[in-house]
């Protein structure tokens, strides 16, 4: 059985097959009752002591009982690109910090797709999911089922299919929530979705455009309760809190733990047909980690059960709202359950820098050095793909020049073809070839470069002085004399400019590179947007305009370099 | 014809080139013997160019032969024939990214002739400009009878005996190609070179050449000096073609 006094659960005898097997057993019963999950295994262990938890927080671990993680690998811990998602993964990463177990932070990857790849993969270990969207998105089933019925579900099918586990719930539901003024609340006596439909031809709705489109969304909605809004507006997240508050529409579709619910003292109604389905939010644990670390898995699950919705609308807030760093918050939260103790500072790299007051040229100057340090990744995420397209689109350019015309364009409409997938997806794509960070972001930004690049060599080197080429046949060049000494340098101002052109967009797709965790300037970008923090964003977004205007201009002096005089 | 083949230093034989369907050359024959000066002239479309060419083998033909110094050019290196024989394109044809003394240096450059500047500015001397002011001049600031001498200093700096010239003073205004004309008959004379060239100019053709080869439709209607063609044309078109060159001359 679990000894509640001790404080690290699953020790390394966990290991041992027997013991494992009986505590298991022991405990798996207690799990069911409490998450529905009928399966044995750690996650059963898990769930139990997350049932034994109230015993387990009154007894914080000393530093000095701290053991060096039985595995030498750093924890891989990820975020989606959103506040609570960030939030949630630096409580992952903060209690194993605090727990002396290293930790590994691939904040804000790309979107379901992408951060699930990545965990299915092993590029990644831990990340916060939503059993709604593992049920949708991911096993593309229909939403039905009560809360219980749709995390037994995913815990089945994600451990059948890929050995990726969901940890216990963390107590909270972020699902669609659908949130009018109080006042209109009032008026109209609103207190659930009926009471709204009744009341809906008298009010205006505005909606996120992906809410007025989605089956589970407005569509659904007008079906299962018959809401007819007067009017519907298509509003973006960014602004439909404001035009709600200021009464330019009535109702307004949110996330129910979303921390401007708190700020606007909006009035979220209840879901009384039970439509949306059901968004229990819960750490997904990849292979690797439950297999060799378990220790660290459970340390995780002591979250279990501990956030509630009103817990998170607050912590959310904090976070969108008033700014403050996802490190501090994550702390103060662990500290008031008892997960942290008061002495734990948060560490320097898991809090973003103080926000603050102050100008924007002050902000960027607290933060030099991650600014620094994201500028030179992102330069070097541009260079090494750059020079690679250089190395293989102008030789490639060249060779089709002789190759037929027809098989020519159809080569080089492939390369364009490339051009026409979407970033997200290409990145989503390569996951299980690559996995994340660095290298995968470097073969897509090479991938992108190379049309530009080919087309220009292409065309200069085909189009290159028809008439000094031809005088230059006629007198005896060789082709090979004719390509070095005539078509290149006089092509070499369209070569230059396909590679200037390739740069300064492969300087802002690298942005994109944050997504599957290669960092860059892109890295504030996706942060800031994830926490509604301008500044944020623009310390991302400033310092990659100017590098592509800095790398704009390196390159035109390139190109003068190149060009030969006489053509100038 | 009174022409002993032995002593052509360019010779077609019954020479055929096809473009898909278009017939441009239809049996044609043809010697240019040494230091002769001989013109080709025809309508656009008559073969004229295409049959220059044959002769650098810049055209493949697809039947018959074509000899230069007595040899098949079938079984001669095109690049290493092409640096023997001298070639002025209509538009100059400079390598605009190279300075003019670069430019007539090319073929002594490519021999691997240790001397080819010496020999660019020798040859920038005989077509009358100076080495000192032209040769670190780009094409772009020269004008067109400048530029069109460049290409014919080009074309004699490594000495051929041979040189081809398409309509090399076409594009250029009366009074410049009057000029370019006779310091380039001047020339062609003092260094005994072979020259086959093509116009649509029978003045000029009468003027350089000391024969005239009139092409239609990828044929040779009649082959004499200007003097015969005159007084003897062979056929109803060379008949009409001199009756409207007269014309244009009145």
């Amino acid at each position: 059985m679990i000894r509640p006094s001790s404080p690290r659960p699953p020790s390394p005898e966990l290991q041992e097959k027997g013991e494992h097997t009986s505590r298991v057993q022991a405990s798996a019963r207690r799990a069911n009752a409490r998450v529905g999950v009928r399966e044995g295994g750690l996650r059963a262990v898990v769930a139990a002591i997350s049932i034994a938890w109230p015993t387990l927080a009154a007894t914080p671990i000393p530093a000095q009982q701290r053991q060096p993680s039985a595995a030498s690998n750093p924890v891989v811990i990820a975020s989606k690109p959103f506040g609570e998602s960030y939030l949630l993964a630096e409580m992952f990463a903060q209690v194993l910090e605090a727990r002396g177990i290293r930790v590994d932070r691939r904040m804000g990857l790309g979107a379901t797709e992408i951060a699930f790849g990545a965990l299915r993969t092993g590029a990644i270990d831990v990340y916060p999911e939503y059993t709604g969207t593992g049920l949708t998105a991911i096993l593309h089933e229909e939403p039905k089922g009560d809360a219980g019925a749709v995390f037994g579900r995913v815990s089945r099918e994600f451990e059948a299919r890929w050995g990726v586990h969901w940890l216990p719930p963390l107590g909270f539901e972020n699902t669609y929530a659908i949130a009018v003024r109080k006042e209109t609340a009032r008026r109209y006596n609103l207190r659930t979705l009926s009471d709204l439909a009744r009341a809906s031809p008298r009010l205006t709705a505005g909606l996120t455009p992906d809410f007025i489109g989605r089956p589970d969304g407005l569509p659904g909605l007008t079906k299962a309760y018959g809401l007819h809004p007067r009017a519907v507006r298509s509003l973006v997240q960014a602004v439909k809190y404001k035009a709600l508050a200021e009464g330019a529409v009535d109702v307004v579709d949110g996330y129910s733990t979303d921390g401007m619910l708190a700020k606007y003292d909006l009035a979220v109604l209840e879901d009384d047909q039970r439509f949306f389905p059901p968004y229990q939010a819960a750490a997904l644990v990849g292979p690797r980690l439950w297999r060799e670390q378990p220790a660290a898995v459970a340390e995780i699950a002591r979250l279990s059960g501990r956030l509630s919705v009103e817990q998170m609308r607050v912590l959310n807030r904090r976070v969108e709202v008033d700014g403050e760093p996802v490190g501090k918050v994550a702390g103060d939260a662990l500290r008031e359950m008892g997960l942290l103790r008061r002495s734990d500072a948060p560490r320097a790299s898991a809090g973003r820098a103080a926000t603050g007051e102050g100008s924007f040229t002050g902000y960027l100057w607290a933060r030099r050095g991650e600014l620094w340090r994201n500028t030179l990744r992102h330069l070097l995420l541009v260079l090494v793909s750059l020079v690679a397209a250089v190395a293989v689109a102008v030789p490639a350019g060249v060779a089709l020049e002789r190759a037929r015309p027809a098989a020519a364009e159809a080569a080089i409409r492939g390369a364009g073809v490339l051009q026409t997938i979407p970033s997200i997806a290409l990145l989503a794509f390569m996951i299980p070839l690559l996995g994340i960070g660095v290298i995968p972001a470097l073969v897509a930004l090479w991938l992108y470069s190379l049309y530009p690049i080919l087309r220009n060599t292409y065309s200069g080197v085909r189009d290159a002085g028809p008439e000094a080429t031809e005088a230059a046949r006629a007198l005896g060049m060789s082709p090979g004399q004719v390509l070095r000494h005539v078509r290149l340098p006089l092509a070499a101002p369209l070569i230059m400019a396909g590679i200037r052109t390739a740069a300064v967009i492969t300087v802002g797709t690298a942005t994109l590179a944050a997504f599957i965790g290669a960092g860059g300037l892109g890295d504030p970008i996706v942060a800031g947007l994830a926490l509604t923090d301008t500044r944020m964003i623009l310390s991302g977004a400033v310092p990659a305009a100017l590098l592509a205007l800095l790398v704009d201009a390196a390159l035109a002096l390139c190109e003068r370099w190149v060009t030969p005089g006489g053509v100038r | 014809m009174a022409d002993d083949p032995s002593q052509a230093v360019l010779s077609a034989r019954g020479v055929a080139k096809r473009y898909g369907q278009a017939v441009a050359l239809d049996g044609v024959s043809l010697d240019v013997r040494a230091g002769e000066c001989v013109a080709l002239v025809g309508e656009s479309g008559s073969g004229k160019t295409t049959l220059l060419r044959c002769f650098n083998r810049m055209t493949e033909i697809d039947g018959g032969s074509v000899l230069v110094d007595g040899t098949d050019v079938a079984s001669a290196d095109p690049v290493e024939l092409r640096r023997r024989v001298g070639y002025v394109p209509q538009d100059g044809g400079l390598m605009p990214h190279w300075t003019v003394l670069r430019n007539v240096s090319l073929v002594p450059w490519l021999r691997h002739d240790g001397e080819a500047p010496r020999r660019a500015s020798e040859a920038l001397e005989w077509v009358g400009l100076s080495p000192e002011t032209f040769g670190g001049r780009w094409p772009r600031e020269l004008s067109g009878g400048q530029r069109q001498r460049v290409a014919i200093a080009r074309a004699l700096a490594a000495s051929p005996r041979i040189v081809l010239l398409d309509e090399p003073f076409g594009a250029l205004d009366a009074i410049t190609r009057a000029e370019l004309q006779t310091s380039f008959d001047a020339l062609r004379r003092r260094l005994g070179i072979t020259a086959l060239f093509v116009t649509h100019d029978l003045h000029e053709a009468a003027l350089l050449a000391d024969r005239v080869a009139v092409l239609r439709h990828g044929r040779i209607e009649q082959v004499a000096t200007a003097d015969e063609l005159t007084a003897a044309p062979a056929t109803e078109y060379v008949r009409d073609l001199l009756s409207r060159a007269r014309m244009v001359a009145a």
